[in-house]
């Protein structure tokens, strides 16, 4: 609270401060106009440049001091008398710490165990003396910032050039969040995977063709040790995702690609390009909302008319096929892109020759376009085996290792939701296996990704 | 390529050769000509088919939900002739004007009340056409009129959700016995129903609605945008205009490519391990979700960005240098506010996107039961998305066309921000 009042206190003396100097600034601007001596920087530099000497060290004082007071308090309040009486184990401790630390902030009225009330006037007593020091100083501190800042405001001080230097920083840091989240990503889930590979052996998590993780509730039940071997799971999503879904999307899309740029007038192109994009827009949760209710039931139907008797309403095809709809529009814009990209010269020289447009499409230009089209393709099934809610709404949760469409089988993503909702206990191998499976997706999507990206790339300098 | 072109010319024309004549009068050489063409016809075709299938997929979704979900919007009511003077209702009109009312009326058992009023009219297991909802209804008017608690009355209430997919001939034969017996009578009508879009979640499927998730929605959204889009822009400004070639940046580069391509559960999974697990931020809660969105909508914030940076001429940037701006002053001045329009509309396509996102929402926990709307962004709140996926999931037959009517709620939204940026694109994006 008191630290609350301090750094509205603080953001005050940056608007006052940052008002003055402009003030200053001006006021020297009007009494060198037209001498020799100019004011180097314009009046809102040098507010701006006090602004920050004022508000950055308090601001950061403060950041840093929330944290380091409220450990002051706990130690302080387990010092006096009444916090030394407290029961030595921890976890009971720690829930009348938390108790008279809610009692003091008035989040509650009345505490559960006794002790707490008594803590509780100690906690609001020293928390209140330490906010109050805490918010002194940073009062100190932007003050002290003002001041020397305020100094400064001279006639050739370069306050631009400080400021720009400030404005830099942070777009550096902002550049940096990437590379943050990017080794975010890597950190967090090879720390849980490594624990999960203390208790499962990598080789059989990788190579290992059964996948039962037991949801076993206590540790002495029956079946608590599942199976672990993630092959029949990257069956599945390659076989939903790469096998089925391209069967649909690489056709489709690619031969929308070739009519909306070799053949449709521009009329018309104008119009579908944005209904293809509209495809691309809808919600994955809709797509797979319309597999379950829509598609599933028809594609089990057929199964069952042509003699399939083990059709399953959760059947490979069905999420595939869906799937495959939903990366048309994708497969079809890198097409667009990469056939867009091959020079007008080998089109002219090929009509010139006599050949037909279709000649010319399926002989100069999808040759010449086929790395971009590859590319695309690879970023597709990328996307495509990490897409995660039509199959969770679509597909199974039997690990089956089948070729057959109509059978049901499962999917990384599916068990990744699977094994991370409901109970989540986080020394199981179960939810860390999780983690496991997200690393693995994680690496093999970088590995399309980095060879996608790196063959347009290649292909696109070939024509510039 | 060069010499592949000349073969493959040779090889068209060489199937022309190997006939007696190269005549293009010749018969053959008209009948290959003919083939030639009908081959380009066939292509062509193949072609419109293929967008015209993709365009039919589109209307047959998009049909298909707006037809499945209009029921949605609506509910069926119940006429009843109620005197509850004499039912064994034991309430006091005086105590339903206080603020207290609302606590009268759930603690006065309306649902029995109900129950015994539907046997009577109906017969023996009629109780089933009434639920949560049509109890909640009858409190609302008993507080707006209490006078009907002392006279004969007339009301219209809400079926059950179980009664309402009776009247839609899809239930339970007993109930659509009644329901044709009350039919008969004139005693079912059909209304919108403006608590769809003004109640939360609910377990009994007459009684649900979107707003909570709808705000949960915009406020996630709200802490996404205000995150991704600084970050996004300032780091595309930093990376088109000042950044250096050397290896950082090429890894930043790199980093930021791939990201826009890691599937979206991975960055549940970022989520679940740094934000709730190391940082021990509140699960389900809107700025959770936020910052999980906006990792991941950030890298699609840069690549627009910079495209639209790229696009903005070098002339203005020397412009700007010969008459003595400073570098950042370009940046700030000129180029920027020439490239935001392209990098508004990636903004809100990124957001868009955001705003359809189920999957890293579902591993942050935004998968409970939330019966309220959120009060702040650390409340615990369920998303339009992940509301839809979990009705979906329902047994009650009820939420079949409640969740449709929500994924219409939401394809309008997307279409409104889709549509946004494409206007914003015609109307404001220069081509220099």
């Amino acid at each position: 609270m008191t630290l609350t009042i301090a750094l509205v206190a603080v953001l005050a003396i940056v608007v006052a401060a940052g008002f003055y100097a402009y003030r200053a600034a001006a006021a020297l601007r009007r009494a060198t106009t037209g001498g020799k001596a100019r004011l180097h920087s314009l009046p809102i530099y040098h507010a701006v440049h006090v602004g920050l000497w004022t508000a950055l060290p308090a601001v950061l004082f403060l950041t840093i001091w929330g944290p380091v007071q409220s450990r002051l308090v706990d130690q302080a309040v387990l010092a006096t008398p009444a916090g030394q009486a407290l029961p030595a184990f921890e976890m009971q401790r720690d829930t009348i710490m938390a108790e008279a630390r809610d009692l003091a902030s008035g989040a509650i009225q009345a505490g559960y165990n006794p002790e707490s009330t008594a803590l509780a006037e100690v906690y609001a007593e020293v928390g209140a003396r330490l906010a109050t020091i805490g918010g002194a100083i940073a009062v100190a501190l932007a003050l002290g910032g003002a001041f020397i800042a305020m100094r400064r405001v001279r006639i050739d001080f370069r306050a631009r050039n400080g400021v720009e230097r400030w404005i830099m920083v942070l777009l550096v840091g902002a550049s940096l969040i990437a590379i943050l989240t990017t080794l975010g990503i890597v950190l967090s889930l090879l720390f849980e995977s490594l624990r999960f590979f203390g208790m499962v052996s990598p080789t059989e998590f990788l190579f290992g063709t059964t996948w039962s993780p037991q949801t076993a509730m206590r540790a002495d039940q029956a079946g608590s040790s599942g199976a672990f071997g993630s092959v029949p799971l990257f069956w599945g999503t390659a076989f939903i995702g790469a096998i089925i879904a391209m069967i649909v999307a690489i056709p489709l899309g690619l031969m929308s690609a070739i009519f909306l740029t070799q053949y449709a007038p521009q009329r018309v192109r104008a119009w579908l390009k944005p209904i293809l994009e509209i495809l691309a827009g809808v919600p994955t949760v809709v797509y797979g909302y319309f597999a379950a209710l829509t598609v599933a039931p028809v594609i089990r139907d057929f199964g069952i008319a042509i003699g399939v008797s083990s059709a399953s309403s959760e059947s490979a095809l069905a999420a595939g096929l869906v799937m495959g709809i939903m990366i048309i529009p994708f497969v079809s814009s890198m097409a667009d892109d990469s056939i867009a990209a091959v020079p007008q010269a080998m089109r002219d020289g090929s009509l010139a020759l006599g050949a037909t447009r279709s000649e010319t499409i399926k002989r100069v230009v999808l040759p010449a376009a086929l790395p971009g089209v590859v590319g695309g393709v690879l970023l597709a099934v990328s996307r495509a085996i990490g897409e995660t809610m039509i199959v969770v709404m679509a597909a199974g949760l039997a690990a089956n290792m089948t070729a057959n469409p109509f059978a049901s089988v499962t999917t990384v993503t599916v068990q990744i939701v699977q094994l991370l909702t409901g109970d989540q206990e986080f020394d199981s191998a179960k939810t860390l296996a999780a983690f496991a499976l997200g690393l693995l997706l994680f690496i093999i999507t970088l590995i399309l990704n980095l060879i996608a990206l790196r063959v347009v790339r290649r292909y696109r300098e070939a024509y510039e | 390529m060069n010499s592949d072109k000349r073969s493959n010319a040779g090889g068209m024309a060489s199937s022309g050769a190997a006939a007696s004549s190269s005549r293009w009068t010749d018969g053959s050489m008209t009948k290959m000509v003919a083939k030639r063409y009908a081959a380009e016809r066939r292509f062509k075709l193949f072609g419109l088919a293929a967008v015209g299938l993709s365009v039919a997929f589109l209307a047959f979704l998009l049909i298909n939900m707006g037809v499945r979900g209009l029921g949605g919007f609506t509910q069926s009511q119940i006429r009843l002739d109620v005197d509850f003077a004499r039912s064994n209702l034991m309430l006091d009109p005086a105590a339903l004007k206080g603020p207290q009312a609302e606590q009268v009326v759930s603690g006065a058992g309306l649902d029995g009340v109900l129950e015994t009023i539907a046997i009577a009219t109906y017969g023996e297991g009629a109780g089933d056409l009434f639920g949560g909802a049509s109890t909640r209804a009858l409190g609302e008017q008993l507080i707006a009129d209490p006078t009907l608690l002392t006279r004969r009355a007339q009301l219209w209430l809400p079926l059950s959700s179980k009664a309402d997919v009776a009247v839609k001939r899809d239930g339970e034969i007993a109930l659509e016995a009644f329901v044709a017996t009350a039919e008969a009578k004139g005693a079912i009508r059909t209304r919108l129903n403006p608590g769809f879009l003004t109640n939360s979640d609910a377990t009994d499927s007459s009684a649900v609605g979107v707003w909570g998730a709808l705000k949960g929605s915009f406020l996630t959204i709200m802490v996404t945008m205000l995150l991704a889009f600084p970050v996004g822009v300032l780091s595309a400004l930093y990376l088109e205009e000042f950044a250096p070639r050397n290896r950082w940046t090429d890894i930043i580069e790199v980093s930021i490519n791939n990201l826009a391509a890691v599937p979206s559960i991975i960055f549940g999974l970022l989520g679940l391990a740094v934000f709730l697990n190391l940082m021990h931020l509140p699960r389900s809660a809107p700025l959770v979700g936020g910052l999980t969105l906006a990792l991941m909508t950030m890298p699609v914030i840069v690549i627009a960005g910079r495209n639209a940076i790229k696009s903005v001429p070098p002339s203005i940037r020397d412009a700007a240098l010969g008459v003595g701006a400073s570098k950042m002053q370009v940046v700030f001045h000129h180029v920027l506010p020439l490239a935001l329009p392209g990098v508004l509309t990636g903004t809100i396509i990124g957001m868009a996107r955001a705003l359809g996102e189920t999957a890293p929402l579902l591993m942050i926990g935004m998968r409970a039961f939330i019966a309220s709307p959120p009060q702040g962004i650390t409340d615990p709140s369920s998303v339009l998305p992940v509301q839809i996926f979990l009705w979906s999931d329902e047994v009650d037959r009820g939420f079949v066309e409640k969740t449709s009517a929500a994924i219409i709620v939401l394809l309008l939204f997307m279409l409104l921000m889709n549509g946004l940026a494409i206007y914003l694109r015609n109307r404001f994006e220069r081509r220099w």
